[in-house]
Parts: C-alpha cells; sequence; structure tokens
C-alpha cells in the first residue's frame, strides 16, 4: 500500500541513457546554432548600417543627396515586384508539373520528371543569369516589341519596348525558373502524402481523377502549397547576381513590363554598387541589406500566420 | 618611331646613368634580374579598369626584380584613394586625379607632409561609342548627336540629326537602345565627362561615376554593356574599345572631321591637354581638353593615373615606388599593357615629363 502511495505522489520519470542526452543534446546545439547565426548577421547588418542612417544624407556619395528612404524606396519596390511576378508565374506551374509527377504521369515517367526538376536547383545562379540575358532576352524582345505597339494602352504594357528584352518580366522570368524545382520538389511531396483513403473515396463517389485531387490533394496540400510559395519567394527577393545580370535597372518605380526603365533590387543593387563603394557608402548598402532582411522576416511571419490559420480546414485531419 | 624609341632609350639611359637607380638599368635587361639589389613589398589599391594592365606591369617587374614583391589590389577607384590617403598602400590607381582640395589638405599618411604626390597618367584607354546595327559598320556623329542619343531625344536611327552626318548610309527606322553601365565606373565619369564639355547644352547633368539620367538600358560591367549591344536591336553602347570587337563603332566628330578611335589618336589628345594648373613639377594630372578641335585626336578617354608620393617617409617605399614607376612608363611596359588591356601606349612627350617626375621620387 505504502509503495503504490509514493507512486503517486511522485511522477514516474523515464530512465535517462547516454544515448539520449547526446542525441537531445545535438538536436538542442543544432536549433541553437542556426538561431546563432541568425542573431550574429543580423547584429552584423544593424551594427554595420546605424553610419547609413546617423551621417547627413549630403556626405554620402552613392545617396546623391537624396535621403537613406527615397534611395531604397524603388528598390524595395523592385525586389518586391520581380518577385511577385516571379511567383505568379511559378507556382501555378509547380502545382501543375507536382500533380503530374505525383497523380498522372506514369511511375517511370515520373521518377525520371522529378530528377530532372531537382536538377534545375543545381544550376548556379549566374548561368541563369548569363542564360537569361543573351539567350532569353533576345528570344522574347520581338514579343515586347509586338505587345507594346498592339496593346500599349494597357499600363503594364506601355512602350517603348526594351531593344534588348532585358526587362523586369525577363528578369521575373528567370526567377520563375530558378524558384520552380524547389516549389515543385515540396509540393510534390506534400501531394504524395495525401492519405490514400480520402482519395479512393472520393474516386468511390464517382468523381472524375480531377474532381478527387480537388477535392482531397488540394485541400490537404494547401499548407504545404503556401509553405513551398513562401520558400520560393525568399530565394526570388535575395537572388543577386542573376536579376544583376538579366535586368537593365534604371531605378525607376513602374509597373510597366517592356520598358528600358525597370527598378532595381536590393540584392542586385548591392552586388553592383559594392565593387566601388566606400566609406559610409558601404554602409548604405548593408543598410539596404537590412531592409532586405526585414522584409524577409515580415513576408515570412505573414507566410507562416496563413499556414497556421488554415490548418484546421485543410482536411488533413 | 624609330627614332622615338632611341630617344626614350637614351632618356632611359642618360637617367639612369644619373641617377645610379637600379630601376632605369633594369628596364634595359630585358627580364634578366641578376643585377637588380632591390628587395621589399610594395602594396598598391584601386582602379579596377588599370587590373589587366597592372597585372602585366606588376609580372614584368617583378621578373626583373625577382626579390621586390609588388601587390594591386583592384578595389576601385575611390577605395584605392582612400587607402593611399590613409597610408594603407605605397601607391595609388585611380581614374581620376586627385582634385585640388585633396592635394591642397595634404594629409597622405605615407608621404612627407608640404611635398606633395606623384601623380602620372599611365593608363589611356580609348572608349569606343559601339552600336548594333545590321550592315553597318560605322557611323559619324558629332558630340551633340551622341548627346542626345544616350539622353533619350534621339530616339530613331533615322533621326535627321544622324541622317545629316551620315548621307551614304542607309539608316534603318529601328528604335535606339542606349545600354549604359548599371554600376559605379569610370568609363561612365570619362564618357559623361566628354559629353558634358563637349555638347553641354544637351548634357547639362554634372560628370560622374553613375549614370545621371533616367532611362535608357543598363548593364553591369563591361561585359554586360557588350553582351547587351550584342544581343539586342537597334542598341548603342559605350566600353572599353579593346572589346568593341566585331561591333558598329562610331567615329567622333573633332573639329571638322571624323575620327575613329585608335591609340594614337586617344594619345594624342593627351598631349594637347594642359596639365592642371597649380600643381608641383611632379603631378602630372591632366585636364583633358575634351571639346579639343585639333585633327588627329580621339576626346573620348579614360586616363587612369598611378599615383605616389613625392618624398616617402620610408626609403624603402620610396626606392620600390621609383623603380615600379619607371618600369611602369617604360616602352617595353606599355606595349605589354597595350596588347594585354589595349590601353593607348604615352607618347614620347608625355614621357619625358614622366621620366622626370619618376626620379624626382624621394
Amino acid at each position: 500500500m505504502s509503495s503504490s502511495a509514493a507512486s503517486t505522489a511522485r511522477p514516474v520519470r523515464a530512465k535517462q541513457r547516454p544515448g539520449d542526452r547526446v542525441f537531445s543534446g545535438g538536436a538542442l546545439a543544432a536549433g541553437s546554432l542556426i538561431l546563432a547565426v541568425l542573431a550574429a548577421v543580423a547584429a552584423f547588418l544593424v551594427l554595420q548600417s546605424i553610419p547609413a542612417f546617423t551621417t547627413p544624407a549630403d556626405e554620402v556619395a552613392i545617396l546623391a543627396g537624396e535621403t537613406f528612404w527615397t534611395y531604397v524606396w524603388p528598390l524595395v519596390f523592385g525586389t518586391l515586384w520581380s518577385a511577385a511576378l516571379a511567383l505568379l508565374m511559378a507556382v501555378p506551374l509547380a502545382i501543375g508539373i507536382a500533380l503530374f509527377i505525383s497523380h498522372y504521369a506514369p511511375r517511370r515517367l515520373a521518377q525520371g520528371l522529378g530528377y530532372i526538376i531537382d536538377l534545375l536547383a543545381a544550376v548556379p545562379s549566374i548561368v541563369f543569369g548569363l542564360w537569361g540575358g543573351n539567350v532569353l532576352a533576345p528570344a522574347v524582345q520581338p514579343f515586347y516589341t509586338w505587345a507594346t505597339e498592339n496593346f500599349g494602352w494597357i499600363p503594364f504594357f506601355a512602350g517603348p519596348a526594351s531593344g534588348t528584352g532585358r526587362t523586369i518580366l525577363t528578369a521575373s522570368i528567370v526567377l520563375a525558373v530558378m524558384v520552380l524545382p524547389i516549389i515543385t520538389a515540396l509540393t510534390r511531396e506534400v501531394f504524395l502524402q495525401t492519405p490514400v483513403l480520402h482519395e479512393e473515396a472520393a474516386l468511390a463517389l464517382g468523381s472524375t481523377r480531377w474532381e478527387m485531387i480537388r477535392m482531397t490533394v488540394l485541400p490537404f496540400g494547401r499548407p504545404g502549397i503556401i509553405s513551398a510559395s513562401m520558400l520560393g519567394l525568399g530565394r526570388a527577393l535575395g537572388e543577386t547576381i542573376a536579376v544583376a545580370t538579366v535586368l537593365s535597372s534604371t531605378g525607376a518605380v513602374t509597373f510597366a513590363l517592356f520598358t528600358s526603365d525597370n527598378p532595381s533590387t536590393i540584392a542586385a543593387n548591392i552586388a553592383l554598387s559594392f565593387p566601388e563603394a566606400y566609406g559610409v557608402n558601404v554602409d548604405v548598402l548593408i543598410a539596404t541589406g537590412l531592409i532586405l532582411f526585414a522584409i524577409t522576416l515580415v513576408v515570412n511571419s505573414i507566410a507562416r500566420y496563413i499556414v497556421s490559420r488554415r490548418s484546421a480546414f485543410s482536411g488533413a485531419n | 618611331m624609330k627614332f622615338e624609341r632611341c630617344a626614350r632609350g637614351a632618356i632611359v639611359a642618360v637617367a639612369g646613368a644619373l641617377l645610379l637607380s637600379s630601376c632605369a638599368v633594369n628596364e634595359r635587361d630585358l627580364g634578366d634580374g641578376s643585377g637588380s639589389d632591390l628587395s621589399g613589398t610594395i602594396v598598391g589599391s584601386g582602379s579596377s579598369a588599370q587590373q589587366a594592365a597592372q597585372e602585366v606591369w606588376v609580372a614584368g617587374f617583378q621578373s626583373d626584380n625577382p626579390d621586390v614583391t609588388v601587390e594591386y589590389d583592384p578595389a576601385g577607384s575611390g577605395a584605392g584613394r582612400d587607402t593611399f590617403t590613409a597610408g594603407g598602400s605605397g601607391f595609388a590607381g585611380t581614374d581620376r586625379a586627385f582634385d585640388d582640395e585633396e592635394v591642397a589638405a595634404d594629409e597622405f599618411a605615407s608621404c612627407v607632409p608640404g611635398r606633395g604626390i606623384i601623380e602620372l597618367p599611365t593608363f589611356i584607354s580609348p572608349i569606343a561609342v559601339i552600336f548594333n546595327l545590321d550592315g553597318i559598320e560605322s557611323l559619324n556623329l558629332d558630340a551633340a548627336t551622341i548627346a542626345g542619343i544616350f539622353k533619350g531625344t534621339i530616339t530613331q536611327w533615322d533621326d535627321e540629326a544622324i541622317a545629316a552626318q551620315n548621307e551614304r548610309t542607309d539608316l534603318p527606322s529601328t528604335p535606339i537602345t542606349a545600354v549604359h553601365r548599371a554600376d559605379d565606373s569610370g568609363t561612365t565619369e570619362n564618357f559623361t565627362d566628354y559629353l558634358h564639355a563637349a555638347a553641354p547644352q544637351i548634357w547639362d547633368a554634372e560628370p560622374g561615376g553613375e549614370w545621371p539620367y533616367e532611362g535608357g538600358e543598363a548593364a553591369p560591367q563591361t561585359s554586360g554593356v557588350v553582351d547587351a549591344v550584342r544581343n539586342g536591336t537597334g542598341t548603342v553602347g559605350y566600353a572599353d574599345a579593346s572589346r568593341a570587337g566585331d561591333l558598329g563603332v562610331v567615329s567622333v566628330k573633332v573639329g571638322g572631321e571624323y575620327v575613329p578611335y585608335s591609340s594614337e589618336a586617344a594619345a594624342a589628345i593627351v598631349d594637347v591637354s594642359p596639365f592642371v594648373e597649380g600643381r608641383t613639377k611632379g603631378d602630372l594630372a591632366i585636364e583633358i581638353d575634351r571639346a579639343s578641335a585639333e585633327a588627329g585626336v580621339y576626346p573620348i578617354v579614360l586616363i587612369s593615373y598611378l599615383v605616389g608620393c613625392q618624398e616617402y617617409r620610408s626609403t624603402e617605399q620610396a626606392e620600390l615606388a621609383k623603380a615600379y614607376f619607371g618600369y611602369v612608363i617604360s616602352d617595353e611596359a606599355q606595349a605589354a599593357a597595350e596588347e594585354a588591356a589595349g590601353i593607348a601606349p604615352i607618347s614620347l612627350t608625355l614621357y619625358e615629363r614622366a621620366a622626370v617626375a619618376v626620379e624626382s621620387i624621394r
């Protein structure tokens, strides 16, 4: 009797083996390490950008007499605009490819296709940049000219068309190609996780394959699609050298897709301006990096919020 | 030409004999470094435009002087000037000379105060205006037309301003896409300096390394501009002349005639240009006369300087700088850089001034 009373008074503790301790310690270290690295980057950005905010704007050559915020605004706009265009193109395409691989293609073809998509992720971004500038841009330029001549009244298609095709739309296409493998690979994995019972139930009720996908796979995969898109967006926001190589950036804030006048992106602007920058100019560039860091953080938090809000209705439960 | 070479050799020999400085003697050693007693390390930093030339010069100089190490960091002109001023380097490479205020402030940490600096225009490189139009290899344009094209006021290739200067050429009605540098660059600074000096009514922006106007197409680095011009249609840009390749090239109107770029014409503009006034004898900063009407000069050139102290605080640095500068201005070094980087070798007149300046380094 006394022994049972003692056992209710004290909770039972699991026996700790050395292996358990090593593993949990290792996992904790890995988890904290990533936080430490992130904190170090954030600290570097903040410390280095302080002079950019404290130095009077007219003493900084790169600002050309303007304030920091008027300098960074077109860059922020260009970063968000090009990344949004890229996602607009990449997400539907990625979902299509992922569905094809997971639910339509014969198994052997699906495997081969999966490998090829993953291979795209391994191509260095400078190669994408050179391809975009030297192959894609001249190829789409005639279409740009045609579109501005015939649909110039639509603000997006306003002329005059760039003679080289190195516009924000071309840069976004390159970005879309670059984020495609990330989004495809993740959504494919998520779609494959759809409970087979759900799918079979839908089919048993007489749905076609498309109706089955609409009723079971897509609702189940929605949080996954959003997470995958956010990872892709992160890459599109931060992509540097491909944008710097492809985009003709003149600092204009415009929604026109086909002209030579395009806003630059934060990352590309840092890459282009850094080699000749010195003194406080470097700090200003790093401060723009801090802005990009903040934007990415905000965008990711929004995505997290959407995922957590939607998960209750995802059909996964 | 032959006479020039002899004369140059003679000057070198005299200078060498007079000062018993190993630089001038070594220069005639032609790679056999056994006679050199120099040793040590000298660090330079600055202009990235000079990088290719500096590599050739460093290699040539070090094979003549095996115990000497020359390091050149192509960090950019602005960074190079800052590093030199702060005393972090023994010499600087810069796409513009130090201005009057900087020289007057006299805050060069490696130099003895009050003696000033040496500035040598050792890197003279023509900038070509390149274009891509089917079947047209060259066009004649004056400064005002070039300024209009790059500013965006002339938008068609068959514009009257262009057609009037090219009566025998059949110009298409293609729209013009003018490509400029997306990054801060000495090429842009010199190009806009030309436009501002030769066509000030149209080009009203102050010259600078960053493109002053909105509009036009931007591409990164020289290769980006050249690729954009090559792959586009109706494109025009400006780039280091050595990179023009098979693209169409503009002959620029100087005085009454149209001059295509060439090494001789580029070196000639430097000879007809005055030195900046009020500088010391060794400070060969040049006020390029972009609006010159002299026959046979090509006004769109980039001049990059080699900058050192008139009198170094350290004697070792002084000897190394003197030897290296002496090598760089030599016939051999200038010819090697012409091959490697497409620079225009300095003329005999300029060489004589530069040789005197180098010999005065203490």
